[in-house]
């Protein structure tokens, strides 16, 4: 980009550099690891092109301070970013101040870019993005048919249980203990009992989950009749009759002073993370994992949540998901494969990467020149398709009945005599419309509010109306009533119809709400990356979305079958979803101040244009 | 495909982490053996040392004598922007320098010398040779070495002008496995060399054969011809060249419509290089390069173009129809 434009440029990142980058970060060193991208990506573009005028933002461009009036300065923005959550907020903020978005992400050998201008295409949400996968509680909890319904138990259920903060809900006993008498007594199995050693408690867990669960989900004969039955494991079977008890020498081992160096595979011996361990290996680094949470860690614990960079937290998931799939006869996975489906981790090349980003630089360019005729969403594809590699297609017109780049009235079915609140704000507001900053109104009455310039009564009132339900707010939301919601930093504005509703099915519509006129995500069952990569895990979420940070957003491929046919611009396009990122172009943008003032820089970045006779001047 | 050799190291697996997740660690593997050698070091063979040496081959030689001139460094971001540091040193030997501090585990070099004098026993050593902004002859001459190694060297040559590029493959007998619906199976293809493949008679190709790939071979013969410097032409060439294509087309009996005067025209007129087409190009190629040397993948067969204008990257198989 810079080589090319001899402007000024913005580039917003908040993460900081890690070794995993450095297969495809050509501006970043070892040395660099650790640090800010956007401060080191200055420094390195610098060296070869000093003339360019570079503010690094190390920063979340969610932050308050990137507002409307700071994109305006903007003749362009460049998003190379890797959440749903921040594009969608990027395209509002876009929307909002009149400035053109290039919009890009990779996966692999799979990318694409897209180009964003208000009025004139489609905006980034005005069609739907899949959905991350999710799972009925009931395979997570008792029928597990996959490796990756393992990793989910073993994630966001034993792992928040024994680790995790203890007031949040977890279904792990839910099924198990259906059968159980017992149920009050199984809530004590997970507490570390203040004098027991850590070693006996390990087993003591071990057993409960792989042994005596399963045991009492057998006795549920309903549940098997056509599958098939789960062996109960238990640590007389898997390991060998006498605990190991040579204490003192592991802690030798792991006797650090840095807590996050802590390894069970370093302290049992097991050096290649994509060796396939037995049972008995499993089981060893499973105790020993616990161990060492229970004995470095203690301070944490309680707090934690799973993190992919977390050695021992991957350690322990990997070993207890493998050992639940040995009880369910499914195939186990290394600790390699098993992180990556864990972290939801994508897969990334420096070749998808330099395609993808000479192609946003080639779309910046015509958005500069004002070529609205030439813009083009670029495919990156694996397999060519009507002998292309990359494939360009125009762009969609914007989306007439899309909530956020046109005023299309949503509306909300609900039972109002139940759901409270922050229900809504949590299950609509935050999660469906991806507002960070919602405020929402009755009429002229406010309901709830965010913001760090709130009175304390204000905040005391909000945070009141969180715990009530809607008809009983002060002023009462039924059936009839029109909400609106906005959040003032992306400055955008729904209205939403209430409808009551009395009953929801639990399985179908497990939020007890439904917002229709509101393009929804699609399930990922449909999506057709499978030929595209060597892991399903890209396709795969968790029970609890929960974003990681360098990981999972979405892409739209459109099919390229259909429009190889002809069919350009059907609403039957088929949706191919990919975790992406483009990290070596994460936020930058041009300014508009640059190319206004100077005249003989927005010359130069004319030259060496696509069609020497279509140059045109910017503005 | 067996396991072979030893173990990724741990440093090599944390770094090379998110490729080994696509393409193996068996592909990584043979990564981390190959030996590539490039000449020509423009912006596009720029990009593509910059994905290989990420990637971590074994090793990278650099070829190319020429000494540091503003406009050789149009697209070139190894080289730093300041006259002390560049002045008399050869292109190789500053794009060696910051290769090789981005990624130290990829041992990379310099050859001197001119492209043409190598010999078969200097190409054989190598996975890969990758070469640009050489004459036609020599490309012929360097691509009839690597098919005379006693072991498969692949080639690759690549040109970029104006906002227009092209990729031409040759990897002799190349069979790899895929899978195909859970089911590997094999696959066995068969190149042309350049020379064979640009002798291909034009009327024998499937109509809609992309004109840039017909304007590539008008450029080409038209700098054989007046012996110029590889891409020392210019817009004021137009007109012997629209000369040349009026012969050609008569010649392969096609209409010189399918070579418009336009793309002629932006190809000559081009002599600072376009730095997203470089990026687009180099990337297809290291891809290419990776796929070929770590037998996973369709390879590409036999060109890829790509033109900016309409952003299409397409590629084209250019054999006899018998084969």
């Amino acid at each position: 980009m810079a080589s090319e434009e001899q402007l000024s440029a913005i580039k917003i990142d908040m993460d900081t550099i890690e070794v995993s980058n450095l297969n495809r970060q050509f501006l970043f060193r070892q040395k660099h690891v650790g640090q800010s991208k956007a401060k080191v990506a200055r420094e390195a573009v610098l060296k070869f092109k000093p003339d360019i005028k570079i503010t690094p933002y190390h920063a979340n461009v969610k932050d308050p301070e990137f507002n409307v009036d700071f994109f305006k300065q903007f003749n362009v923005v460049l998003n190379g970013l890797d959440n749903l959550d921040a594009r969608r907020h990027v395209n509002r903020l876009c929307l909002a101040s009149g400035v053109p978005l290039v919009e890009s992400g990779t996966t692999g050998f799979l990318g694409q870019v897209t180009v964003h201008v208000k009025g004139k295409t489609e905006c980034y949400e005005c069609q739907p993005k899949p959905a991350p996968k999710t799972y009925p509680v009931c395979t997570i909890t008792s029928t597990p048919t996959k490796f990756v319904h393992c990793i989910v138990w073993a994630k966001d259920l034993l792992f928040a249980k024994l680790f995790g903060n203890k007031n949040q809900e977890n279904d792990l006993n839910v099924r198990s203990t259906d059968a159980s008498s017992s149920s009050e007594h199984t809530e004590d199995v997970f507490e570390h009992r203040v004098d027991e050693d850590v070693e006996q408690y390990g087993r003591r867990i071990f057993d409960h989950v792989f042994g005596y669960n399963i045991e009492v989900a057998l006795r549920n004969e309903e549940t098997w009749k056509n599958r098939n039955k789960p062996r109960p494991v238990y640590t007389r079977d898997a390991l060998p009759p006498r605990p190991i008890e040579q204490n003192g020498n592991k802690d030798k081992a792991s006797n650090t002073g840095d807590p996050s160096s802590v390894s069970a595979m370093a302290s049992l011996g097991l050096k290649n993370p994509q060796d396939l361990w037995s049972l008995r290996e499993n089981s060893e680094v499973f105790l020993e994992a616990l161990r060492l949470f229970f004995l470095k860690r203690e301070k944490e614990i309680g707090q934690l949540g799973f993190d992919k960079d977390d050695q021992l937290a991957v350690e322990f998931v990997t070993s207890a998901a493998n050992i639940r799939a040995t009880s369910f006869g499914i195939p186990l996975h290394s600790l390699f494969e098993a992180k990556g489906i864990a972290g939801n981790i994508v897969h990334a090349v420096a070749t998808t990467n330099a395609i993808i980003a000479g192609l946003i630089v080639l779309e910046a360019m015509k958005v500069l020149q004002n070529d609205v005729k030439s813009y083009r969403m670029t495919y990156c594809l694996e397999h060519p398709s009507r002998k292309m590699l990359l494939m360009p297609v125009e762009p969609f017109e914007p989306n007439k009945s899309c909530y956020v780049c046109s005023e299309t009235p949503l509306t909300l079915e609900i039972n109002t005599h139940r759901s409270k609140l922050r229900d809504f704000v949590e299950k609509i507001v935050k999660a469906k419309l991806g507002m960070s900053l919602p405020l929402i109104m009755h009429g002229v009455a406010l309901l709830y509010e965010v913001g760090d310039d709130l009175e304390e009564d204000e905040v005391a009132n909000y945070a009141a109306n969180l715990d009530k339900v809607l008809s009983e707010l002060p002023s009462p939301v039924t059936g009839g009533t029109i909400l609106t919601v906005e959040d003032l930093q992306q400055e955008l504005k729904c209205s939403i119809n209430i409808k009551h509703r009395e009953e929801f099915d639990e399985e179908k519509e497990p939020d007890g709400m439904v917002l229709s006129g509101w393009t929804p995500a699609l399930a990922t069952e449909k999506n057709k990356t499978s030929d595209n990569g060597p892991s399903s895990s890209n396709a795969s979420q968790t029970v609890p979305l929960e974003p990681e940070d360098d990981d999972e957003i979405e892409i739209i491929l459109k099919d390229p079958e259909i429009l190889s046919a002809g069919k350009k611009r059907k609403s039957t396009d088929i949706s191919v979803a990919a975790d992406s990122e483009i990290s070596s172009v994460t936020g930058a943008m041009l300014t508009k101040s640059k190319v206004e003032a100077d005249d003989s820089h927005s010359d130069v970045m004319v030259d060496g244009n696509l069609d020497t006779n279509k140059k045109k001047r910017v503005q | 495909m067996g396991k072979e050799g030893e173990e990724l190291t741990e440093q090599e697996t944390a770094i090379y982490d998110r490729q080994i997740r696509v393409w193996g660690v068996d592909a990584q593997r043979r990564l981390s053996k190959s030996h590539i050698f490039v000449s020509g070091l423009k912006g596009t063979v720029i990009e593509f040392c910059k994905n290989i040496v990420l990637a971590g081959v074994g090793s990278l030689m650099l070829n190319d004598d020429r000494l540091v001139t503003e406009e050789l460094l149009s697209a070139n971001f190894l080289v730093p922007s300041d006259e002390n540091v560049t002045r008399g040193k050869s292109l190789a030997e500053l794009c060696c320098e910051s290769l090789k501090d981005f990624n130290p585990m990829v041992s990379v070099s310099v050859e001197k010398g001119d492209l043409a004098n190598f010999d078969v026993e200097f190409f054989q050593k190598f996975d890969a040779v990758v070469i640009s902004c050489c004459s036609l002859l020599t490309k012929k001459s360097v691509n009839a070495k690597c098919r005379k190694s006693p072991r498969r060297v692949a080639f690759y040559s690549v040109e970029c002008r104006d906002s227009c590029g092209e990729i031409f493959v040759d990897l002799q007998n190349y069979s790899y496995s895929k899978k195909k619906n859970e089911e590997t199976i094999e696959c066995q293809l068969q190149y042309l060399s350049f020379e064979e493949a640009i002798a291909v008679p034009w009327r024998s190709l499937p109509r809609r054969t992309s004109k840039l790939y017909f304007a590539m071979r008008v450029i080409e013969r038209f700098e054989e011809l007046e012996k110029r410097n590889p891409q020392d032409v210019s817009a004021g060439d137009l007109p012997n060249v629209l000369k040349l294509r009026k012969e050609l087309c008569e010649a392969q009996c096609m209409n010189e419509s399918q070579i418009p005067d336009l793309l002629l025209q932006r190809l000559l007129a081009a002599r600072v290089e376009f730095p997203p087409v470089c990026a687009i190009i180099g990337g297809v190629l290291g891809q290419e390069v990776i796929k070929a040397i770590s037998g996973k993948g369709d390879p590409l067969k036999n060109f890829f173009l790509f033109d900016a204008m309409d952003g299409k990257g397409i590629i084209e198989d250019i054999s006899n129809i018998n084969n």
